[in-house]
């Protein structure tokens, strides 16, 4: 395995509160140390990245691979290519596949196909109801067993609050994460944009704000009841945000995430009946939006995840209520939240502990960190290195992203997963 | 939004897709334009030679009677082929997409495509979606807009009352599903009314409804005091299932208008519906025939309003071609 010398760049280790131009070292996939070299360590490989920001390995909570199922959208080896390039090493991959995530057989195929690629870890994300039905408990323990980082129901709806008491009651059981997608099914309907001056204007059936904070309210009244450790994912609204804040300040150990298109784009954005900005949950308030922002910065919110949503490009050509909802994510994820970095709200090692140790966190993973003896996920960006997004050069098989012809400055130039460099974007592998 | 899909760089209307954006030179232009058609329909020969040779495809993802019949009367009268398309029974099942159609139907070199389907922003995606020789009429998409029914009825209001500043205009009904009611807003407001009114449980209101720019009233009494102009909306059967409303009985009793609740409105007020009528739900028989009802004369206009916004949306094209 190669030992590196990373050295000239500046290391940012939210976990362990490091910011300082310093040299990196790599030997047998892990970190050995910072600053000094160990005795007797000769680097095969001595990485000169002056100006450059060397951070943990990016952890993504939620990135559809689309496989099995759906590989007409993408494939995981397509997705993870795309995750490496992005300075992704860990990335939770929810249930909604076909069939979902709901027996260890699937969580197999999963796992072996993506150490098969080998450009990311994937940790999937079991059903937490059988077929994401919503009506019976699926076999949490041995999902766990097979390698499940926590369970979810997504946004397929339980409507029986009795069932969702028991599911949580029962993760607890085994020690499971419930991550949580707070989205009352009969509030939404057959809503596709945010209940606001938009829907009423363009005539469009709206997601109230009360969907989301009367789940959030009922969830945390059935944590606390249960005990269950929760995530809640995907958060929309200041008021669903204040909910939480406020029940974390009364001790409820509960985390939550937002993914990072919500960070800069709001319901005005959907007024020209673009499908690119149809997404679930919906593009909210500016208020809403600059209340996510805020909680991310102060850490309210402990992630940032891309909420990756690769479709074939028929499934945004439709009139926007008839297509299918979501953004190709991954690669836009490190720039739209450094983007907050650039707005002066937070500093760049707490946006970046949203992308690392925030996370880590959430799936009590020893990822996210340059700790010495973890392994040796890197990731190696310019922070000013200007690109414009074209979605015909995107690496992800996804297409439909709102955010073509922006500006980014950031640009990821390494990733090592494991010590392995698994994306260089100037040198030839 | 819509105003660079619909309206090219000198102003012609490329698209009809929404009275939005438009401003009220341009509806102004459309009225002008069909009165001067208005008397066609009335000579021995009801048709002018203008769109000789054209296809226009009156392409209806819903069923329609009234709007469908009247867009193919105002093609034919204009000399245009008419190919009458009602894709909720046949395509679509079948699973063809509806970008597919357009393009079979582009294939069959149609010049226009007047749409109708049951999605908000369906027009305007036919209109993002078409080969740019292709001229695209909204005749309703969804609860967002139907601005051709909208336009017949300020030409209506123009023709009784003449000037549009002095009105104050009450709509009563199911404004949170009304396509007509969302782009007769626009056009008033563009036109510059003094007020305009919505009357409506807070169950048939969008949320934000006032951003819309109108005041709101859930008394109908209240609400059509003073009015010049009241028009009744339609209740959608599928509205009375008692989830939005306990019974078509309340809703009667409430908001269904009838010469009683007039008192408090002008003595010249009129009273308007798009159709179809049911009677003894929005308006009772006394009203919807007696004579401030000027309903039979919105179905008349219709068919010159849509003649108008043919041609004009025609020509833009052809002025396209030319350059």
């Amino acid at each position: 395995m190669t030992r590196w010398r990373i050295t000239a760049g500046r290391v940012i280790d939210p976990a362990g509160g490091i910011d300082r131009v310093t040299d990196l070292f790599i030997a047998d996939g892990r970190i050995v140390a910072l600053d000094n070299a160990p005795e007797g360590f000769t680097a095969d490989r001595v990485l000169e990245v002056p100006g450059q920001v060397v951070c943990p390995g990016l952890i993504d909570l939620s990135a559809s691979l689309r496989e099995p199922g759906f590989e007409h959208k993408a494939s995981i080896a397509s997705e993870a290519a795309a995750a490496a390039a992005s300075g992704i090493t860990t990335l939770c991959c929810p249930p909604d596949t076909d069939p979902v995530i709901d027996t260890p057989a699937v969580v197999d195929l999963i796992s072996h196909r993506a150490e098969a690629v080998g450009l990311v870890r994937v940790r999937p994300l079991g059903a937490l109801t059988q077929g994401l039905g919503g009506e019976r408990l699926s076999e949490m323990a041995a999902l766990k067993a097979a390698g499940c980082v926590g369970v979810t129901n997504l946004l397929w709806p339980i409507r029986d609050t009795q069932l969702l008491r028991h599911a949580m009651a029962y993760a607890a059981t085994f020690d499971l994460t419930v991550f949580l997608h707070p989205d009352e099914p009969w509030l939404r309907g057959a809503g596709c944009i945010h209940e606001g001056q938009v829907s009423a204007r363009l005539g469009m059936t709206g997601i109230p704000e009360v969907s989301e904070t009367v789940a959030v309210a009922r969830d945390l009244a059935l944590i606390a009841h249960t005990g269950v450790r929760a995530h809640f994912c995907r958060l929309s609204t200041a008021a669903g945000v204040g909910l939480v804040a406020a029940a974390r300040a009364d001790g409820l150990p509960v985390t939550a995430d937002v993914c990072a298109h919500q960070l800069h784009l709001t319901e005005i954005d959907v007024s020209d009946f673009d499908s690119a900005f149809h997404v679930l949950p919906p593009l909210r308030t500016q208020r809403d939006r600059d209340a996510l922002r805020a909680a991310v910065a102060d850490g309210t919110l402990d992630a940032v995840c891309s909420d990756h949503q690769p479709h074939e490009a028929e499934a945004k050509l439709a009139p926007l209520p008839e297509t299918e909802p979501g953004i190709s994510g991954l690669e836009t994820l490190l720039p739209l939240t450094l983007r907050l970095v650039d707005d002066g709200l937070v500093g760049l090692p707490d946006a970046l502990a949203r992308l690392t140790s925030g996370p880590a966190a959430v799936l009590g993973s020893e990822a996210g960190t340059l700790q010495p003896g973890r392994a040796a996920d890197v990731c190696i960006f310019d922070p000013d290195r200007p690109w414009h997004l074209d979605p015909a050069r995107l690496r992800s098989r996804g297409r439909n992203t709102p955010f073509a012809g922006w500006g980014f400055a950031p640009r990821v130039t390494h990733t090592l997963l494991g010590g392995e460099l698994v994306h260089a974007m100037d040198e030839k592998r | 939004m819509s105003a660079s899909l619909q309206v090219d760089a000198a102003g012609r209307l490329r698209h009809f897709l929404d009275v939005e954006g438009l401003s009220r030179q341009q509806l102004i232009e459309i009225m002008d334009t069909a009165e001067s058609f208005a008397g066609v329909g009335d000579r021995s020969v009801k048709k002018v030679p203008l769109l000789r040779g054209k296809t226009v495809v009156n392409l209806f993802f819903e069923a329609s009677t009234r709007t469908r019949t009247t867009f193919e009367l105002a093609a034919k009268r204009l000399s245009a082929d008419v190919l009458n398309l009602n894709v909720s029974t046949s395509a679509t099942t079948k699973g063809e997409s509806l970008l597919d159609t357009l393009r079979n139907l582009e294939a069959m070199q149609a010049d226009m495509f007047v749409v109708r389907h049951g999605e908000s922003g369906a027009a305007h995606f036919v209109a993002r979606h078409a080969a740019p020789h292709v001229g695209v009429i909204n005749a309703g998409d969804g609860c967002h807009a139907h601005p051709t029914q909208a336009m017949l009825d300020m030409f209506t209001i123009r023709r009784v009352k003449g000037e549009f500043t002095p009105l104050t205009v009450a709509i009563v009904g199911d404004i949170l599903h009304s396509r007509v009611a969302r782009s007769q807003i626009h056009a008033l407001n563009t036109l510059g009314v003094r007020e305009v009114r919505v009357i409506a449980p807070q169950t048939l209101l969008p949320p934000h409804v006032e951003q819309l720019g109108v005041k709101v009233h859930h008394d109908l009494v209240a609400g059509v005091r003073d009015a010049d102009v009241i028009i009744t909306l339609r209740l959608q059967r599928e509205r009375m299932d008692g989830r939005l409303l306990p019974s078509k009985h309340e809703y009667f009793q409430r908001y269904g208008l009838t010469e009683a609740h007039l008192t408090g409105a002008r003595p010249d007020a009129i009273v308007m519906h798009p159709g179809p009528i049911n009677r003894g739900v929005e308006l009772d028989s006394g009203t919807a025939d007696g004579p401030r009802s000027v309903i039979l004369q919105q179905v008349t206009h219709g068919i010159a309003i849509r003649m108008a916004v043919i041609s004009m949306v025609m020509a833009g094209h052809a002025v396209e071609a030319t350059a």
